[in-house]
Order: structure tokens, then sequence, then C-alpha cells
């Protein structure tokens, strides 16, 4: 079989799981949506510090609510997704056929990919249509950030999956660790940089990715070419880490009990 | 042409042995019936034939590979059917069967092999509509969808009901007319007297037993059965042959059918009584069964 024709099957396979299922289309999907509405309305009007400047709360959401997207449909979507099927035994049957491991793994990031390119159009439409939120001035930017993180996070939501034990455990698992992470790395309002959360928030990849992001966007014209050389290295770092530890441990079966 | 060789396999976890020494050939074309009880070694066994579990120790060729490294090549002409497999729920049968054809070079056409496990209603169906007996009937048509030489059925039946458990047993009947060479593993007895060419029963980790199932039926301790019921006010202490009563219906257990049938015949005879639904019963598979794998 043609690898390509391998992977664009396993794509569509992907896309029919993730849009038919009404768990992971809501979670990944419009929770994102959800918070850009309530969390907006909420701190209507006001500002947010940003480095040495201040800029309207709207214009710090927005690329912060583009980076929790991407999270939430690579990481969150893949740790649950994987585990759920390794639980039932789904992912030990893929095993037995002649489809290589690597396809599989193709399709699901490349399905977690095309989720989040949605996600992050929505979001920076709605922002710019409804909450007049500045466009983002580094397009260049804004995609490659958009590619490491990811990357990065599709990679640890495959390494999540080791420390699920079984499907049940996955939802509580995944959110005890991705949330209080998300909100002490000022997803939904900013962490200042001298604060002890934001200390413990940079040695997560959470915080580098929305920072990146914020950059891309650049609202305030503070940065050149946008991009955050630091922020996208740290992502990668994790990314990288993540592969090292999903290639070496990942698990295709239903733990023995 | 011998499609599985298996000499001498060996297999423990941590310090629990559980595949102690296990040999037997599988001939290509034939239906092979691996049994034994739960905890055998049977399932870990099938699961290094299928390229799953590595094994200790022991040669293990299967279409003259070694499943450990096999790969794709391999996986290319087996079609697998494992005991607790689920299949993934948001697609439909067509779907899902159109997704794993594009996994082998010459596979059968979905419509083709849907049908022949007789899902061909439930097309258009998601799977997470189906019955369960149903979605078995799906993993099986996808273990097949791949048109292999070599078929794995690790207790394909299970949780079937009577009807569907038939219609099963003719998918392999017409599979093994294909040609196709089938490992099934089986917990009914009645499944393997009806399928399989030959038996190995496994128990405790090693082989036990190995040959047809008339073989088996005749290499065993076991005795025939003549059986009637006692006629009323017939004492069991006036009959010439020992017997014993239980709920009415009188057993000889024999090692020579032919004469005590004689024997119990020509007395009631003489008596003029009519031995009520008299049957002769020869030991069943489950009793030699039973017998082989009474010591776990």
């Amino acid at each position: 079989m043609n690898s390509g024709t391998l992977v664009a099957g396993q794509v569509v396979f992907e896309q029919k799981s993730f849009w038919r299922n009404p768990g992971s289309a809501f979670f990944a999907f419009l929770f994102p949506i959800i918070f850009l509405v309530v969390f907006a309305t909420l701190f209507k009007g006001s500002t947010a510090p940003v480095g040495n400047t201040t800029v309207p709360y709207d214009d710090y959401y927005i690329p912060a609510l583009v980076a929790f997207g991407v999270m939430g449909a690579c990481f969150t979507n893949i740790a649950m997704s994987l585990s759920i099927r390794r639980d039932s035994g789904v992912l030990k049957r893929f095993r037995g056929t002649p489809l290589p491991p690597w396809a599989l793994i193709a399709g699901v990031v490349g399905s977690s990919i095309i989720v989040s390119i949605i996600l992050v159009l929505l979001t920076t439409i709605f922002g710019i249509a409804v909450y007049s939120v500045h466009a983002p001035q580094h397009i260049d930017a804004v995609v490659a950030t958009v590619a490491v993180g990811a990357l990065a996070f599709c990679a640890l939501g495959m390494a999540m999956t080791i420390v699920i034990p079984n499907a049940d455990a996955a939802p509580a698992i995944v959110n005890a660790v991705f949330l209080p992470i998300v909100f002490i790395s000022g997803t939904f309002f900013p962490v200042p940089s001298s604060s002890v959360l934001a200390q413990i928030a940079e040695v997560f990849p959470v915080r580098h990715f929305i920072n990146a992001m914020f950059t891309a966007f650049d609202p305030a014209h503070q940065s050149s070419t946008g991009f955050n050389g630091t922020d996208l290295l740290v992502m990668a770092a994790w990314g990288a880490g993540a592969v090292v530890i999903a290639s070496l441990r990942f698990r295709w079966e239903p733990n023995k009990v | 042409m011998t499609a599985i060789v298996v000499d001498g396999l060996r297999k423990s976890y941590g310090a629990v042995e559980a595949v102690r020494g296990v040999s037997f050939h599988v001939e290509t074309g034939e239906v092979f019936g691996l049994l034994g009880p739960n905890g055998a070694g049977k399932t870990t066994t099938i699961e290094i034939l299928e390229g799953y579990r590595k094994r200790d120790a022991g040669n293990v060729t299967v279409l003259g590979m070694d499943p450990q490294h096999g790969g794709r090549k391999l996986r290319e002409r087996v079609g697998l059917v494992l005991q607790e497999a689920a299949v993934p729920p948001r697609l439909t049968v067509t779907e899902l069967v159109e997704l794993y054809r594009g996994y082998y070079p010459k596979p059968r056409p979905a419509a083709e092999i849907i049908e022949l496990v007789g899902l061909g209603e439930k097309a258009k169906e998601r799977v997470n509509k189906l019955s369960g007996g149903q979605q078995r009937r799906l993993d099986v048509a996808l273990g097949l969808v791949g048109d292999p030489e070599l078929v794995f059925l690790d207790e394909p039946t299970t949780g079937f009901d009577p009807s569907a458990r038939r219609a099963a047993w003719e998918v392999v009947r017409n599979m093994r007319t294909l040609g196709k060479t089938i490992v099934l593993t089986t917990h009914y007895m009645d499944e393997a007297q009806y399928l399989a060419d030959r038996i190995c029963v496994i128990a405790a980790g090693r082989v036990v037993a190995e040959g047809t199932p008339e073989t088996l039926r005749a290499h065993t301790e076991q005795r025939t059965h003549i059986r009637f019921e006692m006629p009323d006010g017939l004492d069991a202490s006036a009959v010439p042959i020992a017997l014993t009563v239980e709920e009415g219906v009188a057993t000889i257990a024999t090692s020579t059918p032919t004469r005590s049938l004689r024997d119990l015949t020509t007395w009631a005879v003489a008596q003029g009584l009519e031995l009520p639904n008299l049957e002769v019963m020869r030991p069943s598979l489950e009793d030699v069964y039973l017998e082989l794998t009474a010591n776990e």
C-alpha cells in the first residue's frame, strides 16, 4: 500500500471518529469557543499588563485562547482518545493488521492538526469580528507557532497515555494535569512574570506556547518578527522529550488487571 | 505443507510459567482446534503465534516466518479475530470494512465480506448501534477482509445465540472450503467437534492430547454408557448387570458395549420387559476433554 494513501485513509477515519463523538467534539472544539465568550464578556473593557505595556484584555486573551484550542485538540484529545481505544482493544486490533504503527500515529496527529487549524481560524476571526481585536501582525510566526505547538502537544498527549491506567481514569488524570497548568500559565488572565505561579509555569510548555502566540499576534507592535525563539525552543524540547518517552513506553494493549 | 510449527515453546510471566514446552503443527488447509481451560496457556500460545508476545524459548514459524519478526509481510497474510478486541464505534460497518481493506494488498470486496458474516442489512449502520453479537461478527469480517491464508479465531462465538453460532460455523466451514488454514480456540466442545479437523488440548502449559476428534474419543478411559428408564416396580438388584440408578434412569458404564447390550436385552426379552428410552452413548468430546483436563 502507498504510504500517502494509508495516512490519508487514517486521517479521514480519525476525522469521522472525532466529529461523530459528542464527547470529543464538545471538549476539544466547543470548550475553547465557550471560554472565549464567557471570559471576553466577563472582562469586557479591561486591560491586561504584558511586559512593559498594557493591551486591551481581548488582545491578550484571543492569542491565549488560540493556543488553548490547539492544546485541547492535540494534547487532551489524543491522551483521552488513545487511552480509550487502548482500553477497549481497538489499538491491539489495529496492531494485528498490516497498518504500520507510524501510519496510525500520523493519522491521529494529522487529524488533531486539522481540528487545531479550524479552531485557530475560528477563534481569530471571532475575536476580530466580535471583540475587535487586532488581526495577527505576523502570519508566518502564527503559522510556525501553531505548527510547533501542535506537534509538541500531540507528542505530549501520546506520552500522557503512559501514566493513564485505564479509560475510566483518562478524563480525571488528563484534566488534573492539564487544567492547573493552564490556569497558572495565564491562559485566562495574565499572570505577571515576577510571580511565583509564573515561575512555576515557566517550567512547563503551556506558558511558552501562550507567550509565543502573543508575540506572533503582537497587538502592541513590540516585536519585529513575531518569533519568540526561546518559547518555541522550550516547547520543541518538551515535544522531543515526549516523543522519546512515547516511543519507548507507549502501550498498544489494555493493562492486565 | 505445514502452516504453523511450534516446537518446545516456553513462556513465563515473572515466576509463573504459562507455557512449558508446547509442540504442535498445523497443516495448510485444516481447521485446528486449540482447547484448554482458562489459564492453561492457550491464549499465551495464540498471542505468540499472532506476534503479540515474545517467546522465552522454542521454535515457532507461521507461514514460514518467525511471528516475532514477520512484521507487515506476515500480517498481510494472516487474519486475526481476537478474544476481546473492540471495533472503533463511530464508523459505519461499510466504512470500517473499507478502511481495513486499504491495509491489504488483495482485499475481498466489502459487500461480499459483509454479506458473508450476515451483516448485509446493517451495512450503513454505525458500529455503536450494533448488538454485541453483531459487533463480534463485524470483528470476524475484519479478520477476513484481507483474504488471509491463515486465520486465528479466538473464541469467535462466545456470547452468540444458537442460530448466530450455527451461522458462524457455516462461515468457518466456507473458509475451509476456500482452502484457508484456521486456528480456532473455543470452550464449546460441540463447536470443536463440528469444525475442527484436529484438536490439541493444552492443560497447565503442556499439550495433554492431540488428534482428530474421533481418535481423541477413541483413546479414552471413559466408557460407553447404556441408559434406559427403569420400568415401574423393577429393582436394580434384579438386573444381572451392574448399573447405577439416578432419578429413575439406569446407567451401565461399560468398555464392552456390544456384550453388555446383548446381556441386557437378552435378559429383558426373557423377562418380557420393554426398556423405555433405551440408548447407547459413546463418550462425548466433552467427557474426554473433562477427563484430560481434570488434574488442573
